[in-house]
């Protein structure tokens, strides 16, 4: 089923402090019928509200969800036909497996021997049929994860959610059951959205993934789109492993350089700029056009990575993979940059710029910051005991600068 | 290294273990002796000994006031202990599900806890008080005042009417130790209640649970550890109950047949008939010692640990 949200907002008030919290903020995105997208975000980035809100269990403070033709923004979470895998799955604890999976089909009325012929059919997906007569307390992590999503898919929903599902599992089982859910979800053809922080996780199963910063979508777009084309500084650094590297930068007259050195031509206006350049972006060359101290080399398996060190650099090491290179012994090398892993920020919107196309900023609800603790309108009381508070301080400040002055005259 | 300070453990147990060696166990194992010795009485003479059997049961029984206090015993355990309970679960998911002064509802629901019980007994006994002759009423008390009846609830007689029956006195009773007996219940399963993880109810929600279903499949089962608690402790204390019929009778139960078990010991003790009174007990702790043995198979088979 199609899900459509447009402008979904949530915020969360804090009465004791007297401040809102904006969690969500102005999210629209399209999902096709069908597909695995992916939330993806750093924590606190408002991917779990999001995801709480499609299920119902959270109200949007504005904005309207839209599952296939139906407005469901207002409806409740037992009538929008959704399953739900949580992150610590929330099994029944006093139920066993099958008693878990038949609760929601139990719920909507289907027959006894229906429904038992069905949790055995959604078992068979997720190959738990040897584990219906156990309790989820003698279930393994990977285990409990596939009963949660055969609990979910029991009663056959438009749109199934999982939230971070895979966190608490360890590496190697994570790897398998990523692959699990992006099978089952194939052969069950619904809509499916994922949320997670592991960008890895959200590139190799989601078919879009939806990255997001402090309730703002920053982009849109297929997992490799995402990654060869950044809209801005944020969505360069998130998504990628060994992550980007990022050098502080210049554009004059018509050259873009980092340090002294130009390392490309541009038609971009001069300004202050920062430069990303992917760690497979290097290429070795004894007239390169970017000269990095060596560091020291560091070869993984496959992979051969040079770590050196920039003055521009935002971060100490700067890595880049390379195919081929032989340690001469010199302090310093020079490199050529592939110039579609180089990208180009514009300091201070940290939006991406370009020669050939023109990005736009995230986009946010008019008058709303991304995170903004709004102050609320103060009563009386409040407002007498700000201003008592007022008084003390301007006489501490007062006091200090007496004390500091007398000191600088001792002196 | 842990064998080597066990002597520690002990040193530190023994405070109790003295304390509960001279008031519980002494007096445990001294009843039970005393039951098997017909006729027992601690003033005996020099030299005098008691015979070996089981005359003090047989005493007991033919006592005559024994089998209603049995009777009575027994009813209030089956009558109060599970209506207690259901009302505790209930008020206490009512309590839980509101916002808005749960603290003050919570402070009043367990007030009647730490209220004296014979107050509350004497309450109840006006409460239920009829004054005056059955033509001419001076007062038919607060409760069949509300309910527009006259029915003599507990007064022994009234001039030119009919004394109060056993039904309405056993049924006053019965109000009276449930109403007593709700804010320890409510406490514990309140307690237990806010202990339980919220995850499970937005589950069931996303499950298509009703309300009514996520209460029997989900938060009964989730409490039933404790709600096995209240009802165990519950059947042991209502077996023991005595202060509540005194509370509402005062202390001539016997001729009003509202006595229970342990009024019986009680009166067998004042009367000196130790070898009765000990017997009394002993019969007391064996029903006991049944039915938490019942309840306990029970609940190994319902109870999700």
């Amino acid at each position: 089923m199609k899900i459509v949200l447009d402008g979904l907002t949530k915020e969360f008030e804090n009465k004791k402090k007297n401040s809102k919290v904006i969690a969500v903020n102005n999210v629209s995105i399209d999902i096709p019928s069908g597909t695995l997208v992916g939330l993806l975000g750093p924590s606190g980035c408002g991917k779990s509200t999001t995801l709480f809100m499609l299920s119902g269990l959270l109200a949007p403070t504005r904005g309207s969800i839209v599952f296939g033709d139906k407005d469901v923004t207002h409806l409740e979470p037992q009538k929008r036909g959704i399953g739900l895998v949580f992150q610590n799955y929330a099994l029944y604890p006093h139920m066993t497996v099958l008693q878990n999976i038949l609760f929601p089909l139990e719920n909507i009325g289907m027959p006894k021997d229906e429904r038992i012929e069905r949790a055995h059919e959604v078992a068979k997906v997720v190959q738990i049929e040897n584990l219906l007569d156990r309790k989820p307390s003698e279930l393994s992590g990977g285990q409990q994860q596939r009963v949660a999503i055969a609990r979910a898919l029991a009663k056959a929903p438009d749109v199934l959610l999982l939230d971070e599902p895979l966190s608490n599992l360890d590496a190697r089982l994570r790897l398998q059951t990523r692959e699990e859910i992006k099978r089952i979800q194939r052969e069950t053809q619904v809509t499916t959205v994922f949320v997670t922080h592991d960008q890895e996780e959200a590139m190799s199963i989601c078919d879009v993934i939806v990255v997001m910063k402090l309730g703002v979508v920053q982009q849109v777009g297929v997992p490799q789109e995402i990654y060869d084309d950044p809209h801005n500084l944020f969505v360069a650094q998130f998504l990628g492993t060994p992550p980007i590297n990022t050098f502080a930068g210049v554009i004059k007259k018509g050259g873009v350089y980092i340090g002294k050195e130009k390392i490309m031509d541009t038609k971009l206006p001069d300004q202050e700029i920062y430069v990303a350049i992917r760690p497979e972006g290097f290429i070795p060359a004894k007239d390169g056009v970017l000269t990095l101290n060596f560091d020291h080399l560091e070869v993984m398996g496959r992979e051969r990575s040079i770590l050196s060190t920039h003055e521009s650099s935002l971060k100490p090491l700067i890595r880049s993979i390379v195919e081929e290179f032989e340690e001469t012994g010199a302090k310093s090398y020079k490199f050529n940059l592939k110039p579609h892993k180089v990208f180009l920020f514009n300091k201070e919107t940290e939006i991406r710029i370009s020669d050939d196309k023109v990005y736009d900023a995230p986009v946010v609800m008019k008058g709303l910051e991304q995170v903004q603790l709004e102050e609320k309108k103060e009563n009386a009381f409040q407002k007498a005991w700000n201003k008592c508070k007022g008084v003390f301080k301007k006489k501490e400040k007062a006091e200090e600068v007496k004390e500091n002055s007398e000191e600088s005259k001792e002196k | 290294m842990e064998a080597k300070h066990q002597w520690k453990g002990w040193i530190f147990l023994a405070p109790a273990l003295i304390l509960m060696a001279v008031f519980t166990f002494y007096p445990f194992f001294k009843t039970i002796g005393i039951t098997f010795l017909n006729g027992y009485n601690p003033l005996k003479a020099t030299n005098q000994t008691f015979e070996f059997g089981i005359q003090n049961f047989i005493d007991a029984f033919n006592y005559p006031k024994f089998t209603s206090c049995l009777y009575n015993t027994i009813i209030v355990t089956i009558v109060t202990v599970p209506i207690s309970t259901m009302l505790a679960l209930l008020i206490s998911v009512a309590l839980n599900s509101i916002r808005p002064l749960q603290k003050i509802l919570q402070t009043i629901f367990f007030l009647p806890y730490v209220t004296n019980t014979i107050a509350i007994g004497m309450v109840f006994a006006v409460m239920f008080s009829v004054i005056g002759t059955p033509s001419r009423f001076t007062t038919v008390g607060v409760i069949n005042t509300i309910f527009g009846t006259k029915i003599n609830w507990i007064n022994i007689s009234m001039i030119g009417g009919s004394n109060a029956s056993h039904f309405t006195r056993m049924f006053v009773l019965c109000v009276y130790i449930i109403w007593n007996a709700l804010p320890f219940k409510i406490m514990i399963l309140l307690g237990a209640l806010q202990s339980v993880n919220k995850q499970y109810y937005d589950a069931a929600k996303i499950d298509c649970a009703t309300k009514a279903k996520t209460f029997w499949r989900i938060t009964v089962p989730m409490l039933s550890p404790m709600i096995a608690y209240v009802l165990i402790t519950g059947f042991i204390g209502s077996f023991k109950e005595y202060t509540a019929s005194v509370a509402v009778f005062g202390n001539d139960l016997n001729s009003i047949d509202m006595n229970t078990m342990v009024g019986f010991i009680y009166n067998q003790i004042a009367l000196a008939e130790f070898g009765r009174a000990a017997a009394g007990a002993l019969i007391l702790f064996a029903i006991i010692l049944v039915f938490t043995m019942f309840s306990r198979w029970v609940g190994s088979k319902k109870v999700h640990y």
